[in-house]
C-alpha cells in the first residue's frame, strides 16, 4: 500500500476523518517532501464563485515538481451547502495534476465515507499496482 | 471620576487587519464579503407564474416555513451574533461577527421580497400572526435565546452553531422541494445563498468553539460536550414537531426528518464532534440533495462505484497564481 497525504486547517475536520481511517498518512505542515505515490485528502474552501478552493500549504506542496509526480488521486472534502462548488477543490487539482477525483466527503466524513475510502483505496492501489509497468 | 484618577485606562484600540492573530478571521472575512449579495440581484418575480400552480395550502404552508426562517434570521441578527461579540478573542473576531449579524438581517429581509412578489397583504400579515402563536416554533427561539442570554460563551457557540446549521434545516427543505419539482426555481436560488452563507457561519462559531474548548479544562470539556447533546436532542424533539405540523398536510414529514437528521449531522462535526444520527435514517432524498448541489457531479468519483465516468484533466504546468486565490 502506497501513501496518503492530507491537509487539515483549525477546524480539524479532516484531521478527525484520517484519524478515524486509521491508515498511516504523512499531515502537510510547511515544507512538506513525499518519497512514495500517494493520494491526496484535502478540504475545499471555495467562495461562491468557485474561487479559494485549494488550500495555499496545498498549492505550496504541489507546487514542489517531485511531490505533483508522485500524486496520483485526490480525495476531497466540503460542504454541500456550497452547491455547485461541493469539494471544489478536487476538480481543481484533478484537472491540474491529471489525476482522478476518487470520493467526495462532507466535513468530518460519516462512518460510511470512512469505510468507502478504506476499501476504495485498498482497491485503487492494487489496481495501480497491477497496470504499473 | 475625575481628570487625576490614578488607574490607568486601557487605551481604546484601532483594530489593524495586517497585526492578524488568527489568520482564520481573515480568511472567513475574505469569504464573508466576496459572498456577500442582496435579494435584489435575484428575479423573484419570475417565480409569478409558478407560485399560481400551488395550491391554497401549498401557497400558506410555503409562506408559513418562510416566516419561520425570518423568525430564527431576526434572533440570529439581532441577538445571536451581537451576543458572542463580548466573547471575541480577538478584535478580527468581532469583526467577522458584524458581518454575520448583518448577513443576517439581510437574509431576514429576503423573505419579506419573495413575500411582496408573490403574496397578499392579508396573507403575510396572516402568516406573521401564526408565527407568533405557534408554540413549536416560540419553543424553538426560547430554546435558543436562552443560552443567548446567560453567561458561558461556549455554551452560546453551541446553542449559535445549531441555530445556524440546525435549526433552519425543516424550513431550507421546502424550496429545495419546489426546485426539484421545478417550482419557485428562483426563490430557490435565493435561498442556495443564504444556505451557502450559514455553512461558513456554522463552520466559524465550530472552529471558535473549538479553539475556546483547548483553553477549558479535560472535566468543563465533558461537562459542555454533555450540555451539547443534550441541547441537540431538546432541539431535535421541537423541530420534530414543528415538522409533523407543517409538513403532515403534504405527506413529506419522513422526508423532512431525514434532512434534519443529516443536517444535525453536520452541526455537531461543525463544533468537531461526532455524527449522532445513523446513516439508515440520513438518506435524504436524492433530488433533495441535488436540489441543494446542482451540477455537482453526482456520482463521478471513483469510489462511489461508477468509476467509469470519472474525469482526468489534461495535466499542466503549475505556479501560484494559477490556483485561483
Amino acid at each position: 500500500m502506497a501513501g496518503l497525504v492530507y491537509y487539515s486547517s483549525g477546524s480539524g475536520n479532516t484531521q478527525r476523518f484520517v484519524d478515524r481511517l486509521g491508515l498511516p498518512a504523512t499531515r502537510i505542515l510547511g515544507e512538506t517532501r513525499v518519497t512514495e505515490p500517494y493520494v491526496l485528502i484535502t478540504p475545499s474552501y471555495s467562495d461562491g464563485y468557485g474561487n479559494g478552493a485549494v488550500a495555499k500549504p496545498v498549492i505550496r506542496f504541489l507546487n514542489d515538481p517531485a511531490n505533483r509526480s508522485l500524486l496520483c488521486g485526490v480525495i476531497a472534502s466540503g460542504n454541500r451547502n456550497f452547491g455547485e462548488y461541493f469539494a471544489h477543490a478536487g476538480k481543481i487539482i484533478a484537472a491540474k495534476c491529471g489525476v482522478p477525483v476518487l470520493y467526495r466527503f462532507e466535513l468530518s466524513g460519516t462512518d460510511e465515507d470512512v469505510a468507502r475510502v478504506r476499501q476504495g483505496l485498498e482497491t485503487f492501489w492494487t489496481r495501480q499496482r497491477s497496470i504499473a509497468p | 471620576m475625575n481628570a487625576q484618577s490614578p488607574v490607568r485606562r486601557t487605551p481604546t484600540r484601532a483594530i489593524n487587519w495586517n497585526r492578524v492573530q488568527d489568520e482564520t478571521d481573515l480568511t472567513v472575512w475574505n469569504r464573508l464579503t466576496s459572498n456577500f449579495w442582496l435579494p435584489e440581484k435575484v428575479p423573484l418575480s419570475n417565480d409569478i407564474p409558478s407560485w399560481a400552480t400551488l395550491t391554497d395550502y401549498e401557497r400558506q404552508l410555503t409562506i408559513r416555513v418562510f416566516t419561520g426562517l425570518t423568525m430564527l434570521d431576526t434572533v440570529q441578527a439581532s441577538v445571536g451574533a451581537v451576543s458572542m461579540m463580548p466573547d471575541a478573542v480577538t478584535p478580527h473576531e468581532e469583526a467577522v461577527l458584524t458581518n454575520i449579524a448583518f448577513m443576517e438581517a439581510v437574509h431576514a429581509r429576503s423573505y419579506s421580497s419573495i413575500f411582496s412578489t408573490l403574496c397578499s397583504t392579508q396573507e403575510i400579515d396572516e402568516a406573521f400572526r401564526w408565527s407568533e402563536e405557534n408554540t413549536h416554533l416560540q419553543k424553538k427561539a426560547d430554546l435558543i435565546l436562552k443560552h443567548y442570554r446567560a453567561t458561558d460563551p461556549l455554551r452560546r457557540k453551541v446553542a449559535s452553531c445549531f441555530l445556524e446549521s440546525f435549526m433552519f434545516y425543516s424550513g431550507f427543505y421546502l424550496p429545495m422541494h419546489w426546485s426539484s419539482r421545478a417550482k419557485l426555481t428562483n426563490t430557490a436560488d435565493l435561498i442556495r445563498l443564504i444556505i451557502r452563507d450559514e455553512a461558513v457561519h456554522g463552520y466559524y462559531i465550530g472552529y471558535k468553539f473549538q479553539r475556546g474548548l483547548e483553553r477549558v479544562t479535560e472535566a468543563e470539556r465533558a461537562a459542555v460536550k454533555d450540555f451539547a447533546f443534550s441541547l441537540m436532542f431538546e432541539l431535535y424533539e421541537v423541530e420534530e414537531a414543528y415538522t409533523e405540523e407543517l409538513y403532515d398536510g403534504v405527506g413529506l414529514s419522513e422526508d423532512v426528518k431525514k434532512f434534519l437528521h443529516y443536517n444535525a449531522n453536520k452541526a455537531l462535526m461543525n463544533l468537531g464532534y461526532e455524527a449522532l444520527f445513523p446513516a439508515s435514517v440520513t438518506d435524504v432524498n436524492p433530488a433533495i440533495l441535488a436540489a441543494l448541489s446542482p451540477n455537482s457531479d453526482e456520482n463521478h468519483d471513483f469510489f462511489s462505484g461508477s468509476g467509469s465516468s470519472y474525469v482526468i484533466g489534461k495535466a499542466v504546468a503549475t505556479e501560484d497564481e494559477d490556483w485561483d486565490f
